[in-house]
């Protein structure tokens, strides 16, 4: 229908004059964009199913492509943008829900961005980190308080179970179904030799992958999906996953199309089928609940790992994370409004929620306040970019981040947000053979591993330049921060001074 | 001796390889100069298609049944194992490509001599440029001895 | 003076033959002797030399200008074998020199054939096509008006006459054979050969012979008569076996050797044009007299007489040719069941018998024919292979994967 058109919104620009006619784009592009036309004798490109992901111009040895936005607009208009009117004219076409993926594209102020970090001078010496020992190693779980002796005045050790990582950073949920199996490999041989943790996501662990197990986090999410008990203990931790900062409230709908051969095998459930998570657990609706399922876990798992909680960060967070803390999880996982996911409803993912940076601020303020704060571990995610993130995460009062849509960038992911379609052209999120393939986990892991590592160099450096040599001393050491542009409540709920002051 | 290996698994069949190998040999500093508008005579050959695909080239064979069978002496091992050709003693007689069990000696584009493979060791690529340009790792320059 | 390795030849198989011996042996004293006045060449080339495409240069640099000091060979040239004592283990020469040997290679080669026609000693310009004296000879008898008169229209006189196209003057081809190169064609692949050699000007007279030669014309026997300048004889040729014979040593139709290459005669071996090798697919003794042949035989041979224990036993009919820039491969065997595709001046015969590729014809698309010659040669069962898609196209695809890994050298990758 003539209503329903809209323009392309990206276009292949194809530089005829560098164009050698190799057909990479074509061969490469599982949208289809790229054909040799044999009449014409040349490359010609169909931009309608663009996705803008630049695999093509990723691979094109000449630099012959580029995919630019269109110029195509309709009247300017800054209330009715182009988006909205976009979106309802696709919905009043299908009478259907957006879909997008990936994280909240919106421009909503990004709090990192607002911060900025202190460095000694004159007073206090910085450290090089190139000369001095600096410690990024940090451990996840309950701390003890308190120190108990014997009657011959030893320490009684009650400590509970830890994570150990060797650096305050961890690869977040994703599932495998979500993403591929050579992006799961990628993750879980990275975490090994990172001598950090990955996470299986709510769809279960491939038979391959118990190998890993020592840098596994399994997932227990609402649809309990793979769950069993070889699976709970062949981690290094379990995580109950309440919510997702991407699409709080509501639950996960991976297409029975998806769910095939290993896919089936792993979440337990017939080829074809539907795998639907619904959006609470049926069996909590208290902190009680929470606590009862925490302790079956333990239980599970003979109390010999740490149990996360995960949650995404809304407005009532510290509170929330407050029950949390009192249900016997080790950890807190906060997932900010900015995460990814593989698919969510675009009024979801673009309007529900809150920043990552207020609900650490407030969650470590009221774990603080309660006397509670040692009682857990708090890790963060949704969108850290940078290390410079993880640091201002980290003197909030963060114990470690969790990162993902880095981690797929590192992978090839150029962020094109249509996982949904399952035609991933850099092999992550797609089920397809020849799609899959295209991501060879020795490089993918190789990445990750650069990626990590070059962060950590980062990290110390800065916390070299705040005379600090360990995550430790960093922690909860909001005085390291100073505010930009901020107003005053935001100042507050931060918990630090503006800059200047 | 280092050698190119491809591991179908990850080999996309994009043909990469065969450009990065047909520009290395160029002699050429500009990609688009050395092969728009050209039929390409790379000394590596794609085949397969989106499911299976793998690149062969020139093995360097231990015991090599070119080297044998050439007729001039054109081909033989240089010191380090590389099975190179010398152009001036090629008399295009194709006995070598009868021979190579693998299908990776092939005539040159002007048909009066073969060509092959020999791992950018006489060209300015460097480490080979199949290797180099590959996307995916499929091809790799190891030593496995 | 006794070697340690005697080698009576100069050819492919003598230097197949130090090199081999050299894989086992870095000490034994070695000699070559031979009655040619040069370094080792590949005999083929001598109609490249003619044709331009190569110079005599870089023929004699079959090998490194260093090879005979590099291996510590001796190489005596410009002097004959005359006799061998295999009793006392001496080989008497041509300069009354007779050395002792501890192993004795013969690869003296073949000679060519010459039938008794009428009139051919007084031939004034007449020449054999099998050394590179005979390619200077012709080439500096030879002028632009030269009419040249081959007779043999196998591979040796069809390759004189491209060798010699550009020099001269008209080139005529007479053979006994309906057909050329009867050894290595069918009818089909020898008739679209002949069509394009003639598009070249060659001028054939098949099922025909010269009768006799007299004053520069030659009568052919259905009474034609061809005017010549020059005449080349290339009917045939025939190993030289005498030194053998005379021995004491077993001789068929070339040296009788066994699959160590070594004759009947104790220490003495024999490789190359002047021995025969098992034919694996026929598994017939016969003389393949080709290069590649030579060369293999000669290195396993070359590897037995140094305390190697090799078998020469995948020996099969090889050849590579090419006319005017038409290509022809062939190898193995003809007679089994036939899959033909002809499309112009491309031709490609497969024949196959039960499960095995037995032989096959390619002129034109010779692309990768070698994998063609793998099967044929290594006996690759053909239910193992996807063999309707290799019929099509010689690829590596055909075979299954885990021959692939061997082939590529993929593995998986593991952790």
């Amino acid at each position: 229908m003539v209503r329903d058109y809209l323009y392309p919104e990206y276009e292949a620009v194809r530089n005829p004059d560098l164009c050698i006619g190799c057909r990479a784009c074509e061969r490469q592009c599982a949208n289809l964009v790229h054909k040799y036309d044999s009449d014409l004798g040349k490359m010609v490109s169909n931009s309608a199913t663009c996705v803008d992901c630049q695999r093509c111009v990723c691979l094109c040895p000449t630099n012959a492509l580029k995919i630019v936005k269109s110029d195509n607009t309709f009247k300017k208009n800054a209330n009715w943008t182009n988006e909205a009117i976009s979106d309802v004219i696709r919905q009043a076409g299908t009478g259907a829900v957006l879909l997008s993926a990936m994280g909240n594209p919106k421009q909503y102020p990004v709090y990192w961005d607002k911060m900025l970090i202190n460095a000694s001078q004159v007073t206090n010496p910085s450290i090089d980190p190139l000369r001095e020992p600096m410690e990024t190693k940090t451990y996840l779980g309950k701390k003890t308080v308190s120190i108990e002796r014997d009657r011959n005045g030893n320490i009684v050790s009650k400590t509970t179970p830890q994570l150990e990582l060797e650096t305050p950073i961890m690869f977040s949920a994703m599932s495998y179904g979500s993403i591929s199996y050579n992006a799961h490999k990628s993750l879980a041989m990275a975490a090994e030799e990172l001598g950090i943790l990955y996470n299986t996501g709510e769809g279960g662990l491939h038979q391959d992958f118990y190998q890993y197990g020592p840098n596994t986090i399994v997932q227990v999410a609402s649809g309990r999906f793979g769950v069993h008990e070889d699976y709970l203990n062949a981690g290094a931790a379990i995580e109950i996953k309440m919510g997702q900062g991407a699409k709080p409230g509501i639950g996960g709908h991976l297409p029975g199309t998806k769910i095939v051969g290993d896919i089936s095998r792993t979440r337990m459930i017939p080829e074809g089928t539907d795998a639907i998570s619904p959006a609470p657990h049926h069996d909590i609706y208290s902190i009680e609940d929470l606590r009862q399922l925490v302790f079956s876990l333990k239980e599970a798992s003979d109390y010999k790992k740490p149990v996360i909680v995960k949650i995404a960060a809304v407005h009532n967070v510290a509170a929330i994370a407050s029950g949390i803390a009192r249900s016997g999880a080790d950890i807190i996982a906060i997932d900010g409004y900015r995460g990814g996911t593989g698919a969510a409803p675009k009024c979801i993912r673009d309007n529900v929620g809150i920043p990552i940076e207020l609900a650490l601020a407030s969650v470590d303020q009221r774990l603080r306040d309660e006397g509670i704060r040692g009682d857990v571990s708090v890790v963060v995610g949704g969108s850290i970019r940078s290390s410079a993130d993880i640091v201002k995460a980290i003197a909030l009062g963060a114990d470690a981040v969790y990162i993902a849509t880095s981690a797929l960038i590192a992978l090839g992911c150029h962020l094109c947000r249509s996982c949904q379609s399952g035609k991933c052209n850099w092999g992550i999120a797609t089920q397809v053979p020849e799609l899959v393939k295209r991501l060879n986990p020795a490089d993918g892991k190789e990445r990750l591993v650069n990626l990590v590592h070059a962060w950590t160099h980062e990290i110390k450096e800065m916390m070299g330049g705040m005379g600090i040599n360990s995550i430790e001393a960093l922690r909860g050491n909001r005085l390291m921060l100073r505010g930009v542009g901020m107003n005053q409540k935001e100042l507050d709920i931060l918990g630090i001074k503006h800059a200047g002051e | 001796m280092k050698k190119v290996y491809v591991n179908e698994e990850w080999c996309l069949g994009c043909h990469l390889c065969e450009y990065q190998c047909a520009f290395a040999n160029s002699g050429m500093d500009d990609m688009v100069k050395a092969l728009k508008g050209k039929e390409i005579h790379p000394r590596i050959c794609v085949e397969g298609d989106n499911n299976i695909s793998f690149a062969v080239n020139c093995r360097h064979c231990d015991d090599a049944l070119c080297i044998k069978g050439c007729i001039s002496g054109a081909l033989s091992k240089d010191a380090d194992g590389v099975v190179v050709i010398d152009k001036e003693k090629c008399v295009g007689c194709y006995t070598c490509i009868l021979l190579c069990p693998y299908g990776a000696i092939m005539p040159g584009a002007d048909h009066s001599v073969v060509q092959k493979c020999q791992l950018c060791t006489d060209n300015s690529a460097g480490e080979p440029a199949c290797v180099k340009g590959c996307p995916n790792r499929a091809i790799v320059f190891e030593d496995r001895d | 003076m006794k070697y340690d390795y005697f080698i009576i030849g100069n050819s492919i198989a003598a230097v197949g033959c130090i090199e081999g011996i050299r894989s086992n042996d870095k000490k034994g004293s070695i000699c070559v002797v031979t009655d040619e006045n040069y370094k080792v060449y590949g005999r083929p080339l001598i109609s490249y030399l003619l044709w331009n495409k190569t110079t005599e240069e870089n023929m004699l640099r079959y090998r490194p200008e260093n090879f005979y000091s590099e291996n510590r060979a001796e190489l005596i040239t410009g002097v004959r074998a005359e006799k061998i004592d295999p009793e006392k283990k001496t080989v008497e020469l041509s300069d009354g020199r007779s050395f002792g040997y501890g192993k004795l290679l013969v690869a003296t080669g073949s000679s060519p054939f010459v039938p008794p026609m009428k009139g051919m000693d007084k031939i004034e310009k007449c020449y054999n096509f099998m050394t590179l004296d005979d390619a200077k000879a012709i080439d500096k008898a030879v002028d632009g008006k030269s009419r040249v008169l081959i007779v043999g229209a196998g591979l040796i006189g069809l390759k004189c006459a491209e060798g010699v196209s550009d020099k001269v003057g008209s080139i005529k081809v007479v053979d006994l054979a309906d057909r050329i190169l009867p050894s290595i064609l069918d009818k089909k692949g020898s008739e679209i050969v002949r069509k394009h050699i003639e598009s070249h000007g060659v001028e054939f007279y098949l099922n025909n012979s010269v009768q006799e030669f007299k004053d520069g014309i030659a009568t052919l026997k259905d009474g034609t008569q061809i005017d010549y300048d020059a005449v080349v004889i290339a009917v045939g040729v025939r190993p030289n076996v005498s030194l053998i014979a005379e021995a004491g040593g077993e001789v068929a139709r070339g040296i009788v050797t066994d699959l160590r290459c070594e004759t009947t005669l104790k220490d003495i071996y024999a490789a190359g044009d002047c021995a025969e090798s098992l034919n694996s697919i026929t598994g017939e003794r016969q003389v393949l007299a080709l290069l590649p042949n030579a060369y293999m035989q000669g290195h396993a041979a070359g590897e037995n007489m140094s305390g190697g224990n090799v078998l020469y036993d995948n020996a099969i009919p090889l050849n590579s040719i090419g006319f005017w820039g038409l290509h022809v491969i062939t190898a193995g065997d003809y007679n089994g069941e036939e899959t033909v595709k002809a499309d112009g001046s491309k031709y490609k015969k497969l024949v196959t018998a039960g499960n095995h590729l037995r032989g096959f014809i390619l002129i034109g698309d010779i692309e990768r024919a070698g994998i063609y010659t793998r099967l044929v040669r290594e006996k690759i069962p053909l239910d193992e292979i996807d063999f309707e898609a290799i019929a099509e196209r010689p690829a590596e695809m055909a075979f299954s994967r885990a021959v692939r890994k061997v082939d590529l050298g993929g593995i998986s990758y593991e952790n």
